[in-house]
């Protein structure tokens, strides 16, 4: 009645004379590029992707920069040149988390993952696209927030003054080169590299915690529970008795992974701690995705 | 491969669906042909939306299998270019533009982009494609879920309440896309709640009630079961004597009469010409003689009155009641109401005795039971709209149907 349909083509496949109709445009064979790139359309169409980026970018460099020149001028204190970069990605990857969960718990609670999953029965291969699209974009955002902050950290800092007793420190001796603060490459891999990298791989976890509760309030009350709780709790586990619990709680803290990748690891002389512990964190995140897919398939939609 | 599994039939057999202790859809075997409009019909809460996802391999059915072309869909080989649904016209993310939505959707499917364009001006949506779909209207977000349907232009089309919401235009565009779609050699499988809609759209129907299947049939085979003609005849207003006369001619001739609210006189078992010459012969004078048909909406109410979920009840405002009420709105009293809001009509007992704006003139012989029956359920359910709806507007309709309120919920108004 309106527009005309482009579907005049009534003749039905020749060997079948039974009515039918036969599309004229051809059919393609979908694959996860043809859902990679519907969800990147998705992600990049709703207003809360921008939202949650632009807060994390703004936080992340806005708190490492006043960091930064909070300090600039005054007494090397021990820390480690970039570590004020961990300050600011704190708090900034909490919008990656909510982004991560916004991503699938949307889809749920409008009802879109009905939609999506008439369009693409194969359910793993569109959470697969999601979880690729968003890896990549949080990571990359996240990369892009934490290269620039380690920069502001390398120019504001780098003058310092070294006091004599701190050339010798064993703890420092990465970061005082001929009496002058520097940035070894391993801790400018961890405050760049290895923080996109833990951040991201965190976001991811909160999607699969969203594909698993499918509910947004829920799920980013977890990620947050799982974010800060372990650290709070172990504040106030104060007794000889409780002692190794509460270390254990600061050592598996995510915060406690993410400072120790800025070479600030709350359990003070594990200082090569980041790395495995970002591995820790893919791990979960693994299974975490695995017990989504295993729901995705088999519950209703 | 489009056709090659030959037939596109949509074929369930012993289907079921249970939610824990709760059973939504037993036992359903129902076949959907290709090339006819298959109007799914039930009262709300019968699982019509449970069956269109089962049949979309979106729940899992309990017992059964139900299977489009053969395979069931999560099995289709190309399951978004030979099947488009409309499950619901919320279903969507309302952040995205129009435009967008059907794009992610398209690019999902291996649809090339400049389709989205097209099916957005075929439902007439090219104007607002850009906008945030938050800010649509019911009916332009229906419009929006059909062009979603529409997209893989596919071999089988399934769409739950699609004319929910949309303007008497829309009504009749989705009436005649419907149509035409079938035409084309599609097969089209379409719900809703109102017969009156899917008599003047559909080819076959399958009702069902409780989750249960009742009917299976052509719809000129419903209708010619369940229509009786009568007519309509009025005297000149005033003259009670010339009425009196008339109603004993057509009663000595073998007629039925039933007066109506509006002073008309309804005749059954009478044809028209007859009806003219006993007035003649009487020497009555004629305001009105016409012939009509019975309600599907009545004979459909009959089938399924046994399989409604959710019944009203009569808001008894216990312990609420004002001893004198404000004169400007008197519970229990029904003029002045506007079309969209229908008091509760029946047995509201207030304190004094209740004063009926209109006597009841016809009252029909099962009114009485249905209103026991109404009155049994709890209080629990007000927010859930009454089942059948009614399907005339309640303005002048509160003797003809005194059974049930207006559907309060936008969807059902038309």
């Amino acid at each position: 009645m309106t527009a005309p349909t482009p579907l005049p083509a009534q003749q039905a496949a020749p060997a079948h004379p039974a009515p039918g109709y036969a599309s004229p445009i051809p059919v393609v064979r979908t694959h996860i590029g043809h859902a990679i790139a519907s969800e990147w359309t998705k992600i990049r169409t709703v207003r809360s992707t921008v939202w949650t980026l632009l807060s994390m970018f703004v936080v992340t460099l806005g708190i490492g920069t006043l960091y930064a020149l909070s300090l600039s001028g005054e007494d090397y204190v021990g820390m480690p040149l970039l570590a004020g970069g961990f300050f600011g990605l704190m708090l900034g990857q909490l919008g990656i988390i909510t982004l991560g969960v916004l991503v699938i718990s949307s889809e749920y609670g409008t009802g879109m993952m009905r939609t999506t999953l008439t369009a693409c029965p194969r359910r793993g291969r569109v959470l697969t696209a999601k979880a690729i699209v968003f890896f990549l974009l949080a990571f990359l955002m996240t990369l892009a927030a934490a290269v620039p902050t380690a920069l502001v950290q390398l120019a504001v800092l780098s003058d310092q003054e070294v006091p004599s007793y701190a050339v010798d420190d064993a703890v420092m001796e990465d970061s005082i080169v001929d009496g002058e603060v520097v940035a070894s490459t391993d801790q400018v891999l961890g405050a760049t590299l290895g923080a996109a990298l833990y951040v991201a791989l965190l976001g991811l976890l909160a999607l699969a915690v969203g594909a698993l509760l499918r509910h947004s309030a829920g799920a980013i009350t977890v990620m947050l529970g799982v974010v800060l709780l372990p650290l709070l709790t172990a504040l106030f586990l104060f007794g000889e008795s409780v002692a190794d619990l509460r270390d254990a709680l600061i050592e598996y803290s995510p915060l406690n992974g993410l400072a120790s990748l800025y070479g600030i690891p709350m359990m003070g002389d594990e200082l090569d701690s980041g790395w495995p512990l970002l591995g820790l964190l893919a791990l979960v995140t693994g299974g975490t995705l695995a017990a989504a897919f295993a729901r995705l398939n088999a519950g209703d939609a | 491969m489009t056709g090659t599994t030959g037939d596109n039939m949509i074929e369930a057999v012993g289907l079921t669906k249970s939610y824990g202790a709760r059973t939504a859809v037993y036992n359903l075997t129902f076949r959907v042909q290709p090339g006819k409009v298959t109007g799914f019909l039930g009262p709300n809460g019968a699982g019509k939306s449970t069956t269109m996802r089962m049949i979309l391999g979106l729940d899992h059915p309990t017992g059964g299998s139900v299977t489009i072309g053969g395979y069931p869909y999560r099995q289709l080989p190309n399951a978004p270019r030979q099947v488009g649904a409309l499950l619901d016209a919320n279903a969507k993310h309302g952040g995205r533009s129009a435009r967008a939505h059907l794009l992610c959707l398209a690019q999902l499917s291996g649809i090339p982009a400049r389709r989205v364009d097209e099916v957005l001006g075929v439902v007439g949506l090219s104007e607002v494609a850009r906008r945030r779909s938050k800010a649509f209207s019911l009916g332009m977000g229906q419009r929006l879920g059909i062009a979603a349907a529409l997209l893989g232009d596919p071999q089988v089309l399934l769409f739950d309440e699609p004319v929910n919401g949309l303007d008497p235009e829309g009504i009749l565009w989705v009436r005649n896309l419907m149509r035409r779609l079938a035409a084309e050699g599609r097969t089209v499988f379409v719900s809703s709640h109102l017969m009156s809609e899917m008599a003047q759209t559909a080819d076959h129907l399958i009702v069902i009630g409780r989750g249960q299947l009742m009917a299976d049939l052509p719809v000129r085979d419903f209708i010619a079961a369940n229509s009786t003609d009568f007519a309509r005849v009025r005297t000149p207003d005033g003259d009670e004597a010339a009425r009196e006369a008339l109603v004993k001619a057509l009663g000595d001739a073998g007629g039925q009469v039933h007066p109506e609210a509006d002073g008309a006189l309804k005749v059954v078992g009478l044809p028209l010409p007859r009806i003219s010459d006993l007035a003649h012969e009487a020497d009555t004078r004629l305001w009105e003689l016409s012939p009509h048909q019975a309600s599907l909406e009545e004979a459909y109410m009959r089938m399924t009155q046994g399989a409604v979920d959710f019944r009203s009840t009569a808001d008894q405002r216990a312990g609420l009641v004002q001893q004198a009420p404000a004169p400007g709105y008197a519970p229990g009293h029904t003029p002045g109401y506007a079309p969209g809001y229908a008091p509760p009509q029946q047995p509201y007992v207030p304190p004094q005795p209740p004063v009926q704006a209109q006597p009841p003139v016809q009252p029909q012989a099962p009114v009485p039971a249905q209103r026991a029956a109404g009155a049994t359920m709890a209080l629990g359910v007000p927010a859930l709209p009454p089942t059948p709806p009614a399907s005339p507007p309640p303005v002048a309709a509160p003797a003809d149907i005194p059974e049930q309120p207006a559907p309060s919920r936008p969807e059902d108004a038309r």
